[in-house]
């Protein structure tokens, strides 16, 4: 009861693709105070109207259940999964990461780029932007290498996550 | 096709309007509480065009929602709003916040400006979806007419299954006056809400195996078994029975386990009996059923119950491990629980330690020989406590059905204190929002779903004046709605408050320039009635009772009296403040405590 540990829990949330069901979603988690520490939605079934949405948040055991059966009654959700808790995932996310500079500080960050298996997706001749996919430590990681080599802006989708094996989140 | 409703010979004859009535008298709509306005207007032409729905005009559309509030939970029914846009749907927010919290089950239509305006700041238009959000169970805004019939048809759904609450239904006005097809309810399942009813037979068998096994047991019936209709409070009642157990109820259950039989224990909570209290906090197994260990009852956490192993049976799983860690959670209507349980119960071959139930039912009744409500009633000025206790023995002799709502506030507390009830669905209050304003429309609508029946809104002087406009309503309607006014010339509540947590400071909580009330029933085409001394009390009440129609009787009570026991906010079930003369107490608001509502 009075286990104050935070955890990190991955959850995914598959949703009626229908107006204001985000809002309904991120309403519950300002109105109830949980944190949000990425949220990302699309749809993922067009046929049968459906839409995922993956949020990562932090908090105690308790309120992490809290949150899957506040989300649970949500009258569009079709099913929520604590990815974190119900065995190993993979967490992927993409960020797009914009650095400016020339000579060798862009030489630099053309580097760091290949070595972190960053595709350079446009370019000028002061400008390169990167595409990476990874966690959210590899792109963590990534931009805070690239700050002192000219660092200009960071788009980053958060995270998706899907179940390792044959597990599967099926409405 | 019934002839009160425009026979459908065209698969396309039929307006939005016409749609919507249809499928409200398809989902059992009697009656309506509404207001009308620019966007509803389509639906009030309809309205006008047939019988088959009744409409009652309230006069401030958060008294709409109350009154539907009213004659929802006095029914078990789906109460029926109908307000218009901007405005009207902001007016009636407080009402839906409050049904949301109280679990009463409700459609509220409101009008929408035309789909073509919408976002465009026009006349009366408000984001009645975004702002009804937090404040709803849910809510649709229907954009397109071949979505309307089954839309209105999913709120009701929406509205009564699982754990029961408000719906709104957003209607632009282009929607109400376009042409479409009335399609039926749906037969099939709802294709994502579909609320676990059955209880599992795994966690039966636990609950069971601990409740046999409980040398003091505790029953905590809450308003989850009056929403699961009046079989559920019979099945309570047995099992209570059968298993001699002491059964104490919420603020919200009142009624649902019989006030007259020896193993009712009273209300729990901040301002429960001692012996509710007592029990909670000293039990070994506490079986909660239907109720949501509300900050009001558990009083301070890490001190309720410290002893006991809990079982908590609730529809809604969000209400399970919410604010108290329980042993066995159970998921499930409270009817269907009840009935599992009693069926495993004896099937079960284990016995009760009949002996350990005598000594803590021994335990039990020499706390409650402490007789925490006593009060004193001498000399000529009226105590709140012996008005509602006067009243309450009054209508008993008079052996009618009474339904009983409330205000918020002492006299809500006094209530809840000193008038028994034996059957669900009599008690109308607002317990989780605490609405002051909430029981005159509410008893209005409870008068509207039982026109025979004795109806009384026990209020104070303050919440009173909050809705006061529906004494018009009670007058066109010709309600018989009894208003009986503790009247102590004081916010009761926050004045008491202000004694024990502010030095005495009463900062505005001064009932100034009161209105004669008399004088403002008889304006209102109402009788008015007033007791100033304890011996024209009784007269009072009983001129009250025999009057044929509405009635305000303003009782002027004891300036100066408290609501007790009370549990201090941040203390813990076995630290109440008991009343005057009366022994114990720790007492004492720590300063987390006066932190806290």
């Amino acid at each position: 009861m009075s286990d104050t540990t935070q955890r990190t829990a991955t959850i995914a949330v598959l949703v009626e693709n229908e107006a204001g069901v985000l809002a309904r979603v991120i309403g519950l988690f300002s109105g109830r105070g949980y944190n949000i520490e990425s949220l990302t939605v699309a749809p993922v079934d067009a046929e049968r109207r459906l839409s995922r949405i993956t949020v990562v948040t932090t908090g105690t055991d308790m309120i992490i259940e809290q949150i899957k059966a506040q989300l649970d009654r949500l009258v569009p959700v079709h099913m929520v999964a604590d990815l974190s808790l119900e065995g190993p995932h993979l967490t992927r996310e993409l960020a797009l990461v914009k650095v400016i500079g020339r000579g060798e500080a862009r030489m630099e960050a053309l580097r760091l780029g290949d070595a972190f298996r960053a595709r350079v997706v446009d370019a000028s001749h002061e400008s390169a932007t990167f595409e990476m996919t990874g966690t959210a430590d590899k792109i963590d990681a990534f931009v805070a290498l690239m700050r002192p080599l000219g660092l200009a802006e960071v788009s980053r989708t958060g995270a998706v996550a899907i179940a390792r094996g044959p597990r599967s989140l099926a409405a | 096709m019934s002839a009160t409703l425009p026979a459908q010979t065209d698969q396309s004859t039929l307006t939005g309007a016409e749609i919507v009535l249809r499928a409200l008298k398809e989902q059992g709509v009697e009656v309506i509480f509404g207001y009308p306005g620019g966007a509803v207007l389509p639906i009030y032409d309809a309205l006008f065009q047939q019988n088959a729905i009744r409409h009652i005009l309230v006069r401030h559309e958060q008294a709409a929602v109350h009154a539907a509030e009213g004659y929802a939970r006095s029914t078990g029914k789906v109460g029926c709003v109908l307000v218009t846009s901007g405005p009207g749907a902001t007016n009636a927010v407080t009402g839906l916040l409050d049904a949301l919290m109280d679990s009463v089950p409700l459609v509220c239509l409101t009008g929408q400006v035309p789909t073509h305006l919408i976002g465009n700041d026009a006349f009366q238009e408000a984001d009645t979806t975004g702002i009804t959000r937090p404040a709803t169970k849910h809510n649709y805004l229907v954009k397109k007419i071949g979505d309307l019939s089954r839309t209105v048809h999913d709120a009701f759904y929406v509205a009564r299954s699982g754990r029961p609450g408000p719906v709104v239904v957003d209607l632009p006005k282009d929607i109400l006056l376009a042409k479409g097809t009335y399609e039926e309810a749906p037969r099939e399942e709802h294709r994502s809400y579909r609320p676990q009813t059955r209880p599992d037979g795994a966690q039966i068998a636990k609950a069971v195996a601990l409740l046999k096994g409980a040398r003091r047991p505790v029953v905590y019936a809450g308003g989850g078994v009056i929403n699961a209709g009046p079989e559920a409070s019979e099945l309570l009642a047995r099992f209570v029975r059968m298993a001699n157990m002491p059964c104490t109820n919420t603020l919200m259950s009142l009624g649902v386990f019989p006030a007259s039989d020896p193993r009712f224990i009273g209300m729990l909570g901040m301002h429960g009996t001692v012996e509710a209290n007592l029990a909670m906090h000293g039990c070994d197994v506490m079986f909660n059923i239907g109720a949501r260990f509300d900050d009001r009852v558990t009083g301070r956490l890490n001190a309720f119950s410290p002893g006991s192993k809990k079982i908590h049976a609730d529809i809604d799983p969000s209400n399970i491990n919410k604010n108290v860690k329980v042993d066995v959670p159970i998921v499930g209507d409270a009817a269907a629980v009840l009935r599992a349980l009693i069926e495993a119960w004896e099937a079960d071959g284990a016995e009760q330690d009949r002996e350990a139930i005598s000594a803590w039912w021994r335990e039990i009744d020499g706390w409650r020989a402490r007789d925490c409500l006593r009060y004193e009633q001498s000399g000529s000025i009226i105590k709140p406590q012996h008005a509602v206790k006067r009243l309450y023995e009054i209508t008993r002799e008079m052996g009618r059905d009474t339904f009983i709502s409330t205000e918020v506030g002492q006299h809500q507390m006094w209530a809840a204190q000193y008038f028994g009830f034996e059957k669900p669905n009599r008690w109308m209050t607002s317990g989780g929002l605490g609405t002051m304003g909430y029981g005159l429309p509410a008893a209005a609508g409870v008068q509207i779903a039982y026109p025979d029946a004795l109806v009384i809104d026990i209020a104070g002087e303050a919440s009173i004046l909050m809705n006061i406009q529906e004494m018009g309503t009670l007058a066109q309607y010709r309600l018989p709605v009894k208003v009986f006014i503790l009247n102590n010339e004081y916010m009761g509540m926050v004045r008491q408050w202000q004694e024990l947590l502010h030095g005495s400071r009463y900062s505005e909580s001064y009932s100034a320039s009161l209105p004669d009330f008399v004088k403002l029933a008889e304006s209102f085409h109402a009788r008015g009635l007033r007791a100033t001394d304890a011996s024209q009390l009784d007269d009072v009440i009983r001129e009250m009772i025999a009057h044929p129609g509405p009635v305000i009787a303003d009782i002027c009570v004891d300036q100066k009296e408290n609501v007790f026991p009370m549990i201090p906010s941040g203390a813990a079930h076995n630290e109440m403040i008991l009343g005057a003369g009366q022994a114990g107490g720790v007492a004492g608001v720590t300063d987390e405590g006066k932190v806290l509502v």
